[in-house]
């Protein structure tokens, strides 16, 4: 199993959502979160003083997946979450030892 | 009595520059002008109470935004029942001509049939509380994000009691600057540069909020900042066209230039950033419109619609160049730039009403200069009013500070301000979302 962890521009929130849908995710962890990479801030002026904003707002997205789904959700985000612009974000993929299922008790696969 | 009618009505004759004859009224109640009176009160009570206190909350950061609307909701409070108290007495009755007695303390005197003019005494001590109000409301801005609230209070009783009070006295209450001819028809002296100059010294004598001005500190919400300005200009129609103290032309005249010159303003600002910065801004359109209000508010009754058009878009830029000389060269830290906006508007506009109340200036004309005075006689006296009332503000408010400073704390400490004055002075918080 593996945990996708993706950072991706607000906006593109809906499309991913759909797409990762299509591909048969059952389940998405969403957080709004702030960061910077390549994009780094933009500046903003209020009466003339100027502020430097490095962290931007971005979404963050937790799926659990088996591992043959993974090629097809990295996809799926991948496609979803692309402007083409810098900044579009970015996508860590980790090995996932365990997933219970709370309410079942269920472990591993099943708990998917 | 009859001395106190005769001063009232010396008042009423400044505040509207009406000639004498039309003053034959003074005994006869107008229903028409006491109704407008009453509902300019609650429009000028509305630019505090809310607009001003979400025009400032909007713009602190989000842990002092309960601290700036208690400041505004406390001193509203406060100013009413020392206007009660004898507010109203320094600023309205004879006195000398710096400072009133105390015969009408407490109101003593007042009944549902005294009269000031045409309208019901009750009606015109109530207007002129608003106003009195929103002055020293207008100083939190200066001091903003770092102010003791104890401090807070006693500093503003105390300069309420010896800058407002004895200045209304001097312009309007039938003092020496009234009496030399001064045009100041809503408060360019008494209200703008008083809470211009008040706030400014506020801020050197604090001292400047930690981290600035290399951290940033924006303001938090701009949709409450934007609300709240769009009441104050609602409100300041009550403000200016209110001053008439009558439902006629002069107060129809007053509220047109008022909002052409809000309007000008607005435009003015936005057009100074879009050259300058490369962007219009809302705050700036926002800021440029309490530019041009305060900048007109002296000239309202005095001046005609191209006259104001004038007036509103030299604040726009004027009030523009100050806010960054005094925050980005200067670098005194007037957290809400009360000054370069109320003070330098305030001066701009007591000088540009001794031009623009002018009747040679063709379309640019006004409702002409008392009989014998020209522009030149007026502009000296003008000259006169402004720099009086920024001296005196200026060293009263400094040794008000001081005394206040020994009383009480004035500045919460750098870890309290870290933390934000919601937590720290009021144990609350703006928002928990």
């Amino acid at each position: 199993m593996k945990l996708i962890t993706a950072v991706i521009k607000p906006f593109r929130v809906d499309d991913v959502r759909e797409a990762l849908a299509e591909v048969g995710v059952q389940g998405i962890t969403l957080t709004e979160v702030k960061g910077f990479g390549r994009q780094k801030g933009h500046t903003e002026l209020y009466r003339g003083a100027e502020y430097v904003v490095d962290f931007l707002p971005k979404i963050k997205l937790e799926i659990a997946v088996a591992d043959d789904q993974l090629d097809s959700v990295v996809e799926a985000i991948t496609s979803a979450a692309k402007t083409g612009q810098i900044g579009d974000g970015k996508i860590f993929v980790s090995n996932l030892e365990q997933v219970i299922r709370i309410r079942t008790g269920e472990r591993g696969q099943d708990a998917l | 009595m009859l001395t106190s009618v005769a001063s009232r009505l010396g008042a009423i004759f400044i505040l509207t520059g009406l000639f004498p004859a039309t003053a034959f009224a003074e005994d006869t109640l107008n229903g028409a002008d006491t109704a407008w009176i009453l509902t300019s009160t609650a429009l000028v009570l509305l630019m505090t109470l809310p607009g001003l206190a979400l025009f400032y909350g909007g713009l602190v950061r989000s842990r002092n935004v309960l601290s700036v609307l208690m400041q505004c909701f406390s001193i509203a409070c406060m100013i009413s029942i020392l206007w009660m108290a004898y507010g109203y007495s320094i600023a309205f009755s004879d006195g000398s001509p710096y400072y009133g007695d105390l015969s009408k303390a407490f109101f003593a005197g007042m009944t549902e049939d005294s009269l000031s003019g045409t309208i019901p005494e009750s009606v015109f001590a109530m207007f002129q509380m608003t106003f009195a109000i929103i002055t020293p409301a207008l100083i939190v801005g200066g001091f903003a994000e770092r102010m003791r609230f104890s401090g807070m209070l006693w500093f503003s009783a105390l300069w309420f009691t010896f800058v407002y009070a004895p200045i209304t006295h001097w312009v309007w209450g039938g003092g020496w600057l009234g009496e030399m001819g001064l045009l100041d028809f809503a408060g360019g002296t008494v209200v703008h540069i008083t809470a211009g100059v008040g706030a400014l010294v506020a801020a050197v004598v604090l001292g400047k909020r930690t981290g600035f001005p290399e951290k940033p500190m924006p303001p938090h919400n701009l949709t409450m900042t934007v609300t709240g300005a769009a009441m104050l200009w609602v409100g300041w129609f009550g403000f200016n066209a209110g001053s008439a103290l009558a439902a006629n032309g002069d107060a129809g005249m007053a509220m047109l230039v008022t909002h052409i010159s809000a309007a000008a303003g607005s435009l003015a600002w936005m057009a100074m950033e879009w050259i300058r910065f490369g962007k219009p801004s809302v705050l700036g359109i926002v800021t440029g419109m309490v530019a041009g209000l305060g900048t007109i508010t002296p000239a309202s009754g005095f001046v005609g619609p191209a006259g104001a058009l004038v007036i509103g878009l030299s604040a726009g830029v004027t009030c523009f160049i100050a806010t960054q000389v005094i925050k980005r060269v200067l670098k005194i830290d007037d957290s809400l730039d009360v000054f370069p906006v109320h003070g330098v508007g305030g001066i701009l506009g007591t000088m540009l009403a001794g031009v623009f109340a002018c009747d040679q200036l063709g379309i640019f004309s006004g409702q002409g200069y008392a009989e014998g005075v020209t522009m030149g006689a007026q502009l000296k006296v003008q000259a006169i009013g402004v720099i009086a009332t920024l001296t005196y503000t200026a060293v009263a408010t400094y040794l008000i500070l001081k005394v206040v400073g020994w009383i009480s704390a004035l500045r919460a400490s750098e870890e309290e301000e870290n933390r934000g004055l919601d937590l720290s002075e009021h144990d609350e918080r703006g928002y928990d979302l």
